[in-house]
């Protein structure tokens, strides 16, 4: 194999060039400034705008690059905007949060943008060893950020859990490529879609596709491989669980639905029907469980076990509509969910670790301001329209009806009755429940304006998805 | 061909008995020497499928710098007050081996008795003079050259991650 490889490569990886190298400058930087300057908080705000900005700008082009090894552009493109508009707005929660718990020392950024390295090249792999040491990077960054408030109990025991099963999880998903290396005699993942209909009657082929789906489900939470959701995000840092949660999710949702593309469902029709089950179980374990949570972190946690059935509901309709839905939801999930946390982030205090649903009570007359974003976050994950959370459910619903999943669809809309008891909670107990929130945290001014600007853009794409499922629809 | 399987079939034995062992072992320094028989085991198969390269890598890598960290940590750790840890079955591992003894038989008829069991090893090639320096180094550096800077990231984050863990005092 002799492939030239020139500097056009390193330049078509585009947003992915541009965090590697924003890691690396930071590892840097970080032996050079003083421990208690805010360069490194700077540097890495500056590279995940500059990073998003170079995804918007490559998203119209879609290729590959290093001999076909990496997609550059559309799908990848699409998916760096979400990973580095989530992480920014994390980066911008994060100084704060940090300084409550007595944890600010800046290598928490190195290890932020590696995540999002990770997390881009997973949605950029057209090859299993890529996917893999892209999930690797984004999973040893996340295992460490787990465990970054080291006094707290909570917070290691959070990234041994993580760690423990994370690497468990590893070990089947290692396995299933090597069955599915052993079939088709490649790692290309373009090539697995491609003969997919061809291996599809011979049994070792399914039995790595269902070792890869092990490993996907436990990265992408959802049942019967979520029990490490609620430990871990309770426990881990506020605004690492954000980004676990939403850019974490997405990218392996991002690089299941390269894998377990429409080609590979359409043959191998025992791995889809698992997977409707798991979706519907997901959905319905997810919102019952959520119900009885006294703890607002555990409660997203157990509502993020719902919304991987959701959108795993738009994978299995493996068609147009489900991956249009797909994407659309994860941008959307990524922007209500770091909201969520990121209220949180705010309302927690040194002495108040972990807010519980009753500590909110009466919220709205002292932070009118978090109350009514915390609001908005709430009501958009519920699915109410117009917010964007809605489109997000009628897109992959739509999806899976049109793929003949209709009993999928309706579980998904019985369940979204079902998860309104426990988001509308939070906002009665705000508005309509007497309480003196005075131990809570007071946002900065930098702090509410990342919270509005999520809110903003949920508004917006409520009102105009057409905006983001035309970009969508070129991916394809 | 003959001499082939018959060595292959020792080794793959050997394999799994050590590794069993490792699992097994009540100390942790017998259970580190079974994880040793398992490289030497794993590199010698990997030389039966001429990846010369890959089986020094193994021994030297594994045995070797891997398996010394292993013992130090075991030596500084002091973990033989462990050894008493008890082990009483509950129903959870029952369905646990359970599960595991189904998915060990599926494998098996995979491998042997299902239909095209036998043309499974046929698409995984051997292309000749894989294992030497020459092709892996061609291989790294022009087909697989993405994966290996990612790996680089990797291995520099995991050094980040173990220092903000360890460290003992953070300023």
């Amino acid at each position: 194999m002799n492939l030239p490889i020139t500097w056009n490569d390193v330049l078509a990886l585009g947003p992915i060039a541009v965090v590697f190298g924003g890691t690396l400058l930071l590892v840097v930087l970080e032996s050079i400034v003083r421990k208690a300057s805010p360069l490194m908080f700077w540097v890495t705000v500056g590279v995940l705008a500059v990073a998003a900005g170079c995804a918007l700008a490559t998203i119209g082009v879609a290729g590959t690059a290093f001999g076909g090894t990496v997609l550059t552009g559309g799908y990848a493109s699409y998916f760096a905007l979400v990973f580095s508009a989530g992480a920014l707005l994390v980066t911008l929660l994060s100084p704060a949060y940090l300084l409550k718990r007595a944890t600010a020392f800046t290598e928490y950024y190195i290890l932020l943008l590696a995540a999002v390295t990770g997390m881009m090249v997973m949605a950029a792999s057209n090859d299993l060893v890529v996917f893999f040491l892209g999930l690797e990077t984004m999973s040893v960054a996340f295992y460490v950020l787990a465990g970054f408030t080291r006094q707290s109990v909570t917070s290691n025991e959070s990234a041994m859990k993580y760690f423990l099963l994370g690497a468990f999880a590893t070990g089947f998903l290692l396995y299933g490529m090597a069955l599915v290396y052993g079939t088709l005699g490649s790692t290309s993942i373009a090539m697995l879609r491609s003969s997919a209909a061809a291996h599809a009657g011979e049994p070792l082929f399914l039995v790595g596709l269902g070792l890869l789906l092990v490993g996907f489900v436990f990265k992408v939470a959802a049942v019967p491989f979520h029990m490490w959701v609620p430990d871990v995000y309770e426990g881990a840092p506020t605004m690492v669980s954000g980004l676990m949660s939403t850019g974490g999710k997405s990218a392996a949702f991002a690089a299941f639905l390269l894998v377990f593309g429409a080609d590979v469902l359409q043959s191998a029709a025992p791995i889809r029907e698992v997977m409707a089950v798991l979706a519907a179980l997901s959905m319905i374990v997810g919102n019952i469980l959520a119900i009885s949570q006294t703890s607002v972190k555990r409660m997203l946690a157990y509502s993020s076990v719902a919304h991987a059935g959701y959108i795993l509901t738009g994978v299995i309709a493996a068609n147009a509509d489900g991956a249009n839905g797909v994407m659309f939801y994860l941008l959307a999930y990524t922007l209500m969910n770091v909201g969520a946390f990121g209220v949180l982030s705010i309302l927690e205090t040194a002495s108040v670790e972990n807010v519980r649903i009753d500590d909110l009570a009466g919220l709205s007359r002292t932070r009118p301001w978090l109350a009514g974003l915390m609001a908005l976050f709430m009501f958009s994950l519920t699915g109410i329209p117009p917010f964007a959370g809605f489109f997000g459910k009628y897109y992959v619903f739509t999806g899976a009806i049109g793929a003949g999943y209709t009993w999928l669809a309706i579980v998904g809309v019985i369940m979204s009755v079902v998860s309104a008891y426990y988001y509308l909670r939070l906002v009665v107990v705000m508005y309509f429940q007497e309480g003196s929130p005075d131990q809570v945290g007071t946002a900065t001014g930098i702090g509410l304006a990342s919270l509005v600007l999520p809110a903003i853009a949920l508004l917006a794409l409520g009102l105009l998805p057409s905006t983001i499922v035309n970009l969508t629809m070129q991916c394809f | 061909m003959i001499a082939e399987q018959l060595l292959f079939a020792f080794l793959a034995a050997c394999a799994v008995t050590t590794a069993v062992l490792m699992v097994f072992q009540r100390n942790p320094v017998t259970s580190a020497i079974s994880l040793i028989g398992n490289f030497f085991c794993l590199a010698a198969l990997y030389l039966l499928l001429e990846a010369q390269l890959l089986a020094v890598l193994e021994i030297a890598v594994y045995a070797g710098a891997i398996m010394v960290l292993v013992v130090f940590v075991i030596m500084l750790l002091n973990v033989g007050d462990e050894v008493s840890l008890s082990f009483r079955p509950n129903l959870r591992m029952i369905a646990g081996g359970v599960l595991m003894v189904a998915f060990l038989l599926e494998l098996l008829y995979l491998f042997t008795m299902a239909p095209g069991a036998g043309s499974i090893v046929v698409a995984a090639m051997r292309p000749s003079g894989l294992g030497t320096v020459e092709s892996m180094g061609h291989a790294l550096y022009s087909g697989f050259l993405f994966p290996l800077q990612i790996t680089g990231l990797l291995l520099l984050i995991a050094v980040v991650g173990a220092v903000i863990l360890a460290k003992r005092r953070l300023s």
